[in-house]
């Protein structure tokens, strides 16, 4: 099973100049890069460079020339000014587990995995923060600062496996990250290697530094700017207390003004996530977590703080849902139970995966209050490409997560959910939202970047590109479209959420 | 006059002015002329393009035009129980809600719930030709494209006028209560540090006059919990509003006498500096205003030696506000500021001398 297993186009350089190596020259390649690294730092063989060909997303494979695999900031710098010289591209890569294809590798480049750079350089309980190497997982950071009782807030649903470093590639979010904020808002500073090998200090300890805000830049590049070598992130006193409480309502609409009658009411919770029934009825014949399948929609919204505090909020939630129309509502009185709760969002995917042989996942961004609506349109769509869409959505922050089933194996299948895809992300921008809300553009996504972006504002993109990386060595092909390829795509811009010739109906 | 008009001929002052190559200098209400280093160039009033666009409390998001002020955003956003949560300073009528983003100055809160670049969503830009480029959006999270929208948040107009921003608002605290310690400057480092690894809900916190003040914000049972585990003496009401009013928007006496005022921006858990002067703490630490006639030098030695940097503020010696920029840094910005204004008529040497 895989998230998207269907033969695409993959990364064959038609966004970037650079040609596929002579033998020859592979060969003097890694023999240089040998000459710089441990005899275990090079991977060259196929069998090797096999387990590098794809992340996250697997639709979409290459055979880079080379991986290596530095321990140090020294290696990283003698590996990018090699690179930078002979004008070799540089896909980085943490743990491989991001969604858009960002860590996919090119065919003319070195995959360079920041794996082994995986120290926990200092923990400062008294400061609050802790200094770490690229390669420490997610939660390897809040494991290790546990005894302190502090913890890193951002808390993506891989964070067992993946690393610091994708997750600042990416700015990536969580389920908590209404209240607690994104990566960026949760690390204070960087420090990187530009391409040329120069070591670049972005943001600071103190809680601002002259100059531009170079931190916000980095953060959610995708590994187009800098190699990050080294980051500072900001750790958190752990809530003595959360708790869930599961709601489940007879309309979709009615669980979309749910969630903004609670914020209305100067709630922000620290979790307010909602599945359809699709997704109910996929998760819990495999984890009983006690949903109500009767249910149109289910909200589960987390409440912590200290204990009184959580109380309040929840006596607050209780009274605001059954008034908002809510069929039923539980409370977890223990973590096991708080947990239960969670376990159905938690395994919606591998429960998706369960149901059908393959899925595709989008991650558009919305303004809440079209919740209602963008489902509707989603239900249409089923119908239209002849293929079931279930759906989970961070509701709290509007980040949809539509899983769209289908099989690869039966011609056309790929190409409709491929479609149908598309339609959701244009359907997002067109109502003022975003075609990425959390897992990046990387190559996934990069034809819809011409349907949010005008040429002029992707030329901006491609001017930022060229301030830090002149070559365009570093990740090419990702992210930032070339104008011949979105002239391909075809599709319009749609500029400030209106759609050209608005008046015309659209289904 | 209407944002669309304004908008017109503020393109046009600005295509006018590309043609010749003239510098522009872009001004929002103009409160914060003396921030930064040189004004340079025709004034391009931005203060003409006002109005909010947008705004839906339930989605937690404000819209305006960059010359809107920032008093009548504040206004709308309390009719709902609302507000910007970084606290920007208004040091004077008229400040606009392009200015607070261009400068990137935040308040009391910054150490605790985020400054002005952790509440953008989005923004336009306005190019050198005078095309309005839009960047980031209206929803929380939105990964598409490089965050071209936060980089313009204390870039002082260097890459170009903002037009627009779209800026996620809070809702009010329910409770607050400011409480104050007899505490040295040291012993109160060391505390507010202390308290903000707890999960009591400290929102600001001051020393100044031998005197430390914590501001609790939140769940009045939250708020309540942590008033009686610090146990220190309650400030009335109306007298606390008043003090981080002060601090905020730098109406406190000692912010505003001629000796020279140095902005020191450090690690919070920093020690106390050894130079000679007064010294009002902010941020838990974080932020140390200085008066000192120590040489500039020596000052900016001491924070850069923490990890940090100082301001000049006002006053004193003729000097760059701002410290220096390290090479490959100062690189890096001449290449940006070249990209994004290559005939370099956007605010020149307003943020950093030469660029």
């Amino acid at each position: 099973m895989s998230e998207v297993s269907a033969p695409a186009s993959a990364n064959d350089g038609s966004d970037g100049p650079f040609a596929i190596p002579a033998p020859e020259k592979k060969r003097l390649l890694v023999a240089a890069l040998r000459a710089l690294l441990p005899v275990d730092a090079v991977l060259d063989t196929p069998h090797d460079l096999t387990v590098y060909e794809c992340d996250g997303l697997a639709a979409f494979r290459q055979i880079p020339v080379a991986v290596v695999l530095p321990r140090t900031e020294q290696e990283v710098v003698s590996i990018v000014k090699l690179c930078h010289a002979w004008d070799v591209p540089v896909v980085a890569r943490g743990a491989g587990t991001g969604l858009s294809g960002g860590a996919l590798p090119h065919a003319a480049g070195v995959l360079l995995s920041l794996a082994r750079m995986n120290r926990i350089v200092s923990l400062d309980q008294v400061a609050g923060t802790a200094r770490v190497e690229p390669g420490v997982r997610n939660l390897a950071i809040s494991e290790a600062a546990a005894p302190m009782g502090l913890y890193y807030a951002p808390d993506p649903s891989s964070q067992i496996a993946c690393t610091i470093g994708g997750n600042i590639a990416e700015n990536s979010g969580g389920v908590h990250c209404l209240k607690y904020g994104l990566t960026l808002h949760n690390v204070l500073r960087l420090r990187g290697v530009t391409i040329e090998g120069e070591l670049i200090e972005c943001g600071s300890e103190a809680l601002d530094a002259p100059g531009l805000d170079l931190l916000s830049i980095v953060v959610g590049s995708e590994g187009l700017l800098l190699v990050v070598t080294e980051i500072t992130v900001r750790l958190l006193p752990k809530p003595p207390c959360a708790r869930v409480v599961l709601a489940s309502f007879s309309t979709v609409s009615q669980a979309g003004d749910a969630v903004a009658a609670i914020i209305a009411a100067g709630i922000i919770p620290a979790g307010l996530e909602m599945m359809d029934r699709g997704v109910a009825m996929a998760v819990e014949p495999f984890v009983h977590a006690g949903y109500d399948l009767t249910a149109a929609a289910i909200l589960l919204i987390e409440s912590d703080g200290t204990v009184a505090e959580v109380e309040d909020e929840i006596a607050w939630l209780s009274v605001l849902l059954t008034k908002v129309g809510a069929q039923s509502i539980a409370i977890s009185h223990s973590e096991s139970e708080r947990l239960r709760f969670w376990s159905g969002r938690k395994n919606a995917f591998p429960a998706a995966g369960r149901i059908s042989p393959d899925y595709y996942c989008m991650d558009g961004t919305i303004p809440r209050k079209h919740l209602g609506r963008v489902l509707e349109s989603i239900q249409a769509m089923e119908a239209k490409y002849d293929l079931k869409c279930i759906n989970v959505f961070h509701a709290g922050d509007g980040n949809l997560h539509p899983l769209i089933l289908f099989d690869a194996n039966v011609p056309g299948q790929w190409e409709r959910a491929d479609r149908f895809g598309s339609e959701i992300v244009e359907l997002c921008v067109a109502l003022g939202g975003t075609i990425t809300g959390e897992h990046g553009v990387g190559i996934e996504k990069i034809n819809s970047m011409c349907v949010q972006f005008s040429d002029s504002e992707r030329a901006i993109f491609s001017a930022v590109k060229v301030a830090f990386d002149a070559k365009g060595l570093l990740n090419p092909g990702k992210v930032i479209p070339t104008l011949r390829r979105c002239a391909e795509y075809g599709r319009q811009h749609v500029h400030l959420g209106v759609l050209p010739f608005s008046d015309l109906p659209r289904f | 006059m209407s944002a669309p008009s304004a908008l017109t001929q503020i393109q046009q002052q600005i295509r006018e002015a590309a043609s010749h190559q003239r510098p522009i200098r872009i001004r929002g209400g103009g409160t914060k002329d003396f921030y930064g280093e040189s004004l340079r160039g025709e004034v391009l009033d931005m203060g003409r393009l006002t109005g909010v666009i947008d705004y839906e409390p339930s989605e937690l998001v404000v819209t305006a035009w960059a010359g809107t002020p920032l008093a009548e955003i504040e206004a709308l956003l309390a009719t709902q129980n609302q507000y910007l949560a970084f606290e920007p300073p208004a040091f004077a009528p008229g400040t606009t809600l392009g200015g607070v983003v261009a400068a990137g100055l935040s308040g009391p809160r910054r150490a605790t719930v985020g400054g002005v670049r952790d509440f953008v969503l989005g923004a336009s830009l306005l190019s050198s030709q005078g095309e309005l480029l839009k960047f980031g959006g209206r929803v929380m999270k939105n990964v598409a494209g490089f965050d071209v929208s936060r980089l313009l948040v204390g870039s002082l107009g260097i890459l170009g006028p903002i037009a627009d921003v779209s800026i996620k608002v809070l809702p009010c605290p329910r409770l607050e209560v400011t409480l104050a310690f007899e505490m040295t400057a040291a012993e109160s480092v060391r505390a507010f540090n202390r308290w903000l690894r707890t999960p009591i809900p400290v929102s600001a916190t001051s020393w100044w006059g031998g005197q430390a003040r914590v501001r609790l914000s939140g769940m009045p049972t939250a708020v309540e919990e942590g008033v009686r585990q610090l146990n220190g003496e309650r400030v009335p009401t109306a007298e606390a509003a008043i003090w981080w009013a002060q601090l905020r928007h730098h109406q406190h006496p000692f912010l505003n006498r001629e000796q020279p005022l140095w902005r020191m921006s450090i690690p919070a858990t920093s020690p106390l500096l050894s130079i000679a002067g007064e010294v009002l703490i902010e941020w838990a630490g974080a932020l140390r205003w200085v008066r000192s006639t120590t040489p500039a030098s020596d000052l900016r030695a001491a924070a850069s030696a923490l990890g940090g940097s100082a301001a000049l503020w006002h006053g004193g010696p003729s000097q760059p506000m701002s410290a220096p920029l390290a090479p490959g840094v100062l690189a890096l910005h001449r290449r940006l500021k070249s990209q994004f204004d290559p005939l370099g008529i956007f605010n020149p040497d307003r943020l950093i001398v030469g660029i």
